[in-house]
C-alpha cells in the first residue's frame, strides 16, 4: 500500500475536525474524497503533507510513519500538495514557481526534463514564463499550481479542489491533465467537490460527512450509488 | 551647489538607514513583525567592528566582514532563542517580547561594554576630495560605496539565487513554501543573519563615520531606519533603500535649511505624514498587507 490512514483524528482547538479517517491509496491509482463543504476532506490533506497534526491515528507512506516528519521532509518523501484555492506565488514568475516546485532537489537534468514536460502540459505557461504568476487567469493559475505540485517529481500527489471556481470546460481540460498525469505513473489522491467529475477518473472513492467516511468503494459503484446521487451528483 | 553638498552628505547617511531598514523590512517579510531589537543589532555590529579594529587591528574589510558575522549570528540566537518559541503566538506577543530583547541588548551593552562612549579607532586617515567645489571624504565615498555594493549584492541574492527566491516565496505565502518542500525554518534563520549582516555593515561605517559608539547608538538610527522602511513600504526590498535614502536626504536638508533641533523630529513628521497619505509606503503593495 503506497498511502495508508489508519484512525485519523485531527482538532482544530476545540473542534474535532476529522473524526477516525482510515483510508488506503494503492501505487498507481487515483482515489477521491468527495463531501460537501467542511466535511473535513481539506483538513485530510493538510494533515498528510504536515500542515496539521494529527491528534490520534497514523499516516503511513511507503512504510514510514508521516506522523512526526515536517512538511518539507514529507515533500521529500514523495508527496506534493496542490493546495486549494491554487496559491501560486504571484510574486513570483512563472517559471520561478515551478522553480520552488523543484526546491528540494538538485538534479538540474532531471529538473529541466520536468519542466519540459509541465510546459507539454500546459504550453500557456511556457508562453508566459516570464510572466508574474499573480497577472494569471485563474485557469493558468490551476495549471501552475498543478504543474508546480508536478516538478518535485512526487510519487503521490494531493489535489485540493482542483475544479474550484474555474468554467466548465476548463474543469473537462484540468481533469483530462490530471489522468494524464496518473498515467505517466503519478498516484493521485483527488479532493473535489465536484464529485461527478472525480468520481468518473478515480478508480476508489471515499464519501465524507462530518469529519467521517460513510461510503466508501469502487468509484464506479459510487457514482451509481442512490445516496450519492441524491446527496452530490444532483440526482 | 550648497544644495548638491548637502545632498552627499544625505544620500551617505541615507545608506546607514537603507542598511538598517533592509533587516527591518525582510524580517517583516517572512515573518511579519517588526523586531525591535534590530538597532540593537546594528550596535553589536559597531562594536564587533570596533573590537576588530582596536583589538585586534585589522584593516576595514576584514573588520566589516567580523562585524557582519558576529552580527549574523547574534541575529540568528534571538531569533532562536526569543522569537521561534512564539511562532504559533499572536503577534502581539512577539512584538513585545521583541521589545524585551532590545532592552536587553541596551543594557547588556552597559553591562559589558561600559556605557561611555568610545571613540573608534582609525580605519584610514581622513581625505577630502574636492570635485570643483563639492566636497566629499573618503569616509563617505566608502559608506556610499560599501552601501551601494552590499544592496546589489543583496538585489541579486533575493532575486537569482535559489534561497533568496525561496525567501520571496516565504514572504508571499508560507503554507504554500511549505508545500513545496521549503525548510521554512532555515528560510528565516538566514532572513535574520542577512539582515543583521547588513546593520552590522551600517554599524561599522556610522562608527568610522562618526567616530563615536556607544551601546545606545541603536536606538535612534534603528526607530529612524524603521521609519525608513514604512517610508519605502515595510516587506519591500527596494523599498527601504529608497526609504532610507530619503530619511537621510531629509534629515540632512532640514538640519541645513532649518535646525539641527528639528533633526530627529522630521522622521516621526515622516512616519505621521506617510501613515495619513500612503499608509503602504512608497512602493508598498496596493493591496495592503497579506494574511
Amino acid at each position: 500500500m503506497l498511502l495508508e490512514i489508519n484512525d485519523l483524528h485531527v482538532y482544530y482547538g476545540a473542534i474535532h475536525a476529522i473524526k477516525g479517517i482510515s483510508l488506503e491509496v494503492e501505487a498507481g491509482e487515483i482515489v477521491t474524497l468527495v463531501g460537501a463543504n467542511g466535511a473535513g476532506k481539506s483538513t485530510t490533506l493538510r494533515t498528510i503533507s504536515g500542515l496539521q497534526r494529527a491528534k490520534k491515528g497514523a499516516i503511513r507512506f511507503k512504510d514510514r510513519d508521516l506522523g512526526n516528519m515536517a512538511p518539507h521532509e514529507i515533500v521529500a518523501a514523495g508527496i506534493s500538495q496542490v493546495p486549494e484555492g491554487r496559491r501560486v506565488f504571484a510574486n513570483l514568475t512563472v517559471r520561478e514557481n515551478l522553480e520552488m516546485g523543484a526546491y528540494r532537489r538538485s538534479d538540474r537534468a532531471g529538473i529541466q526534463k520536468d519542466m519540459k514536460r509541465v510546459f507539454e502540459l500546459f504550453p500557456r505557461l511556457e508562453e508566459r514564463q516570464k510572466q508574474q504568476a499573480g497577472t494569471l487567469s485563474g485557469g493558468e493559475q490551476q495549471m501552475l499550481a498543478i504543474g508546480r505540485g508536478l516538478m518535485s517529481n512526487p510519487t503521490l500527489m494531493l489535489l485540493d479542489e482542483p475544479s474550484m471556481g474555474l468554467a466548465p470546460l476548463l474543469v473537462k481540460e484540468i481533469f483530462a491533465i490530471v489522468k494524464e498525469i496518473n498515467e505517466a505513473g503519478t498516484t493521485i489522491l483527488l479532493v473535489e467537490q465536484n464529485a461527478h467529475m472525480a468520481l468518473s477518473i478515480a478508480s476508489k472513492g471515499y464519501v465524507l460527512e462530518t469529519g467521517q467516511i460513510v461510503l466508501s468503494g469502487k468509484a464506479s459503484d459510487l457514482a451509481n450509488n442512490e445516496q450519492v446521487k441524491k446527496a452530490y451528483l444532483g440526482g | 551647489m550648497d544644495l548638491l553638498q548637502q545632498l552627499i552628505n544625505g544620500l551617505s547617511l541615507g545608506s546607514i538607514y537603507a542598511l538598517i531598514a533592509l533587516g527591518y523590512t525582510m524580517v517583516y517579510g517572512i515573518v511579519r513583525l517588526i523586531n525591535f531589537a534590530h538597532g540593537d543589532v546594528y550596535m553589536v555590529g559597531a562594536y564587533a567592528g570596533f573590537f576588530a579594529v582596536w583589538h585586534y587591528h585589522l584593516s576595514f574589510f576584514p573588520a566589516l566582514g567580523v562585524a557582519m558575522m558576529v552580527a549574523a549570528a547574534t541575529g540568528v540566537l534571538i531569533e532562536r532563542l526569543a522569537y521561534r518559541p512564539l511562532r504559533q503566538a499572536p503577534r502581539i506577543a512577539v512584538l513585545i517580547t521583541a521589545i524585551g530583547v532590545s532592552l536587553l541588548l541596551e543594557n547588556l551593552g552597559i553591562l559589558i561594554l561600559k556605557p561611555e562612549p568610545r571613540s573608534f579607532p582609525e580605519v584610514f586617515p581622513l581625505a577630502l576630495y574636492n570635485f570643483g567645489g563639492l566636497i566629499v571624504t573618503n569616509r563617505q565615498m566608502a559608506i556610499l560605496a560599501v552601501g551601494l555594493v552590499l544592496m546589489v549584492l543583496l538585489q541579486y541574492f533575493v532575486n537569482f539565487t535559489r534561497t533568496g527566491k525561496a525567501m520571496r516565496a516565504v514572504s508571499f505565502d508560507m503554507e504554500a513554501a511549505l508545500l513545496m518542500g521549503i525548510n521554512v525554518d532555515r528560510i528565516i534563520t538566514v532572513t535574520f543573519a542577512v539582515g543583521s549582516a547588513l546593520a552590522a555593515a551600517a554599524g561599522v561605517l556610522v562608527g568610522i563615520f562618526y567616530n563615536r559608539i556607544d551601546p545606545l547608538m541603536g536606538i535612534m538610527p534603528g526607530i529612524k531606519a524603521f521609519v525608513a522602511a514604512v517610508l519605502g513600504g515595510i516587506g519591500v526590498i527596494p523599498g527601504a533603500m529608497l526609504g532610507g535614502l530619503v530619511m537621510g536626504v531629509a534629515e540632512v536638508m532640514v538640519v541645513a535649511l532649518f535646525s539641527s533641533t528639528w533633526k530627529d523630529a522630521v522622521a516621526f513628521a515622516i512616519l505621521i505624514f506617510i501613515l495619513l497619505v500612503k499608509p503602504t509606503g512608497l512602493l508598498g503593495r496596493p493591496g495592503g498587507e497579506k494574511v
